[in-house]
Parts: C-alpha cells; sequence; structure tokens
C-alpha cells in the first residue's frame, strides 16, 4: 500500500510517519510537500503532527489554505481514507473535513505523556476491529481541547463518529482521564462517511518494541487491513 | 484605508486563558469578574478600497470570515479606520 504523508513547513512528525510505514509495516510511503498538486495516486493519507507553519494565527489555520490540501479534499471526497494525527487533526478542522475546534488545554500547559483512549463508535479505517479495545498512546499538544456546539456534538455522538475517547486505563471515562478539558472527552472523530478521521495522540510514536509500546501499531494494521478490502483509489 | 479586525472567543465558550488572568489580576488586588482575551489584527487596505469605507468592511469581514476568525469557536468585529486621522 501507499502512504502519502503531507509536509508542511513545521510539520515534525512527518519522517515518524514515513519509518513506521517503511521500517515497520514494510509499505510505501512517502512524502508529499504542501506547495504541489500531486498526491501521486496514494492508498491512504496522513496529515501529521507538528506545528505547520510555525502554528500562527491558530493551529492549522494558514496549512488550510496549501495547495496540495485541494487534493487531500478531492482524495477524500473520493472516499480515499485520510487520518489526520495531532497537528493533522487540526488541519483537518480548519479545513471543514472534520467539525470542530481544537483550542488550547484547560491547564494552559503544552502536555506530553502517555494517555489510555477507548476505541469506540462506528468502524473507520483506521480503528476496524479495534472496537472496544483501550489503547495508551502518548498526546503531545497544547491545543487538544476538543470543541464544537451542542448540535454538532449531539450529532457525532448519535451518529458514533467518536472514535476515540479519553479514559482511565481500565477503560472507565473520569475527569482526570481527559488531559486538556476536551468536550465529552473527545480524543478522535471521523467525517460523515466515516473515511476522514482525526485524532491527538500520535500512534507513530508508538508503533514498534524498541520504543516500549506497540499500540500504535495497531492502528496502522487496521489502516493496511482496510486497505486490503477497500482496494485501491 | 486601514481596518482593524478584532476577534474573540464567542460568549459561550469558556476563555481559559482569560479565567488565568483574572485570577492573577484578583491576587493583584484588582477586582475583575471576567476576563476575555481577544487578538487584534491591523491591516492596510489596497488602493481598490481607497476612499470607500463600505468596501472596506466588506474586505475585512470576508477576511475575518475566511481566515482570521474559526467562526466554530470565536466572533469578531470590524472597524474601518480612517488613515488620515486614525478615527473610525
Amino acid at each position: 500500500m501507499r502512504f502519502a504523508v503531507i509536509s508542511f513547513p513545521g510539520s515534525n512528525c512527518d519522517d515518524d510517519c514515513v519509518r513506521v510505514v517503511r521500517e515497520v509495516l514494510g509499505h510505501d510511503a512517502y512524502k508529499v510537500r504542501h506547495d504541489v498538486h500531486d498526491l501521486d495516486r496514494p492508498d491512504v493519507v496522513l496529515v501529521p503532527g507538528g506545528f505547520s507553519f510555525g502554528d500562527y494565527l491558530r493551529c492549522g489555520a494558514i496549512a488550510r489554505f496549501s495547495p496540495v490540501m485541494t487534493d487531500v479534499a478531492a482524495f477524500a471526497g473520493r472516499g480515499g481514507p485520510v487520518v489526520g494525527i495531532c497537528n493533522g487533526f487540526q488541519i483537518l478542522t480548519e479545513a471543514g473535513l472534520l467539525p470542530g475546534a481544537l483550542r488550547r488545554n484547560v491547564c494552559l500547559s503544552f502536555i506530553c505523556e502517555d494517555r489510555h483512549v477507548a476505541v469506540e463508535g462506528r468502524s473507520t479505517p483506521l480503528t476496524r476491529g479495534l472496537s472496544g479495545e483501550v489503547l495508551r498512546i502518548p498526546i503531545a499538544h497544547n491545543e487538544g481541547n476538543y470543541c464544537a456546539d451542542e448540535e454538532t456534538l449531539a450529532r457525532l455522538e448519535g451518529d458514533g463518529r467518536v472514535v476515540f475517547r479519553y479514559v482511565a486505563p481500565d477503560g472507565r471515562r473520569s475527569p482526570e482521564a481527559n488531559p486538556n478539558g476536551a468536550a465529552n472527552d473527545i480524543a478522535g472523530i471521523c467525517n460523515e462517511r466515516g473515511n476522514v478521521v482525526g485524532l491527538m495522540p500520535h500512534p507513530e510514536r508508538c508503533a514498534e518494541p524498541l520504543l516500549g509500546n506497540t499500540d500504535g501499531r495497531r492502528l496502522f494494521d487496521a489502516l493496511l487491513a482496510a486497505g486490503a478490502d477497500g482496494g485501491s483509489r | 484605508m486601514k481596518g482593524r479586525i478584532t476577534v474573540q472567543l464567542k460568549a459561550g465558550v469558556l476563555d481559559v486563558e482569560g479565567t488565568a488572568i483574572a485570577r492573577a489580576l484578583g491576587s493583584l488586588g484588582f477586582t475583575a469578574s471576567e476576563v476575555r482575551v481577544g487578538r487584534v489584527f491591523e491591516v492596510e487596505l489596497g488602493p481598490e478600497v481607497a476612499n470607500d469605507p463600505a468596501g472596506a468592511a466588506l474586505v475585512l469581514t470576508d477576511m475575518a470570515r475566511k481566515l482570521l476568525a474559526n467562526p466554530v469557536m470565536e466572533r469578531f468585529e470590524v472597524e474601518v479606520l480612517d488613515g488620515a486621522s486614525g478615527a473610525a
């Protein structure tokens, strides 16, 4: 399978994503610059974490106007799987590919630590076969406080579009398990069609034994399985 | 023609930064029951809206809608400033 990893000025998890796909999964991954209009026929598009355009104005607000984003939107429109991780999630919300917005953490500090998330909701290319699992994945963000108006939140919940939720290690929800104040403990959501997923945790940072945690690999494996079934686009 | 766009979190959205500032003001002995933090953008507009305050206001509003404010969580106000006097 071919994974296109989008690189904006200030992206810093693009190489990590490429490494996981190539070295851990043994599949094809390549970076696509923000200022080109050619995704080069990928099966999956990853919008990685980092600080695109220095996080100026709002996280993702400037990246969303990059030329490549029209191609990402078109790919998503054709049903292609698009995964936004951390800053990538922020970019996808700014681009309108996912609803809501990510505000500053309630604690007003950058948080970098392992967190547990429950996989739930409907099946997506990233979460297929993992519903009900609790994964330990690191987060690293200053703006991960998911918000949306009540109507949008109700729709997300009603349609099973909350696909990752911060929980305690035993899978239970609690105020302490929510690191950033996100509405409904939301750590990740998907679009209406289910092919665009955004999440704050970083699965690419915990996908190989050397790093002491392979929970993130399960999400990448799910992408591979989804691709094997769905065929290329 | 110059314009000013002020962007703030919507009224219903908790302003965590403002809350922290209100607390800091309180520790200095000030009474500040609420602080809302915003951002101000001062924009020097192009010749196409010279001497056209209504047109300038439309351009500023368009800028705010498309880029400077995120309608999910923020609201904005625009002011057209007369370059000569600096007054709205």
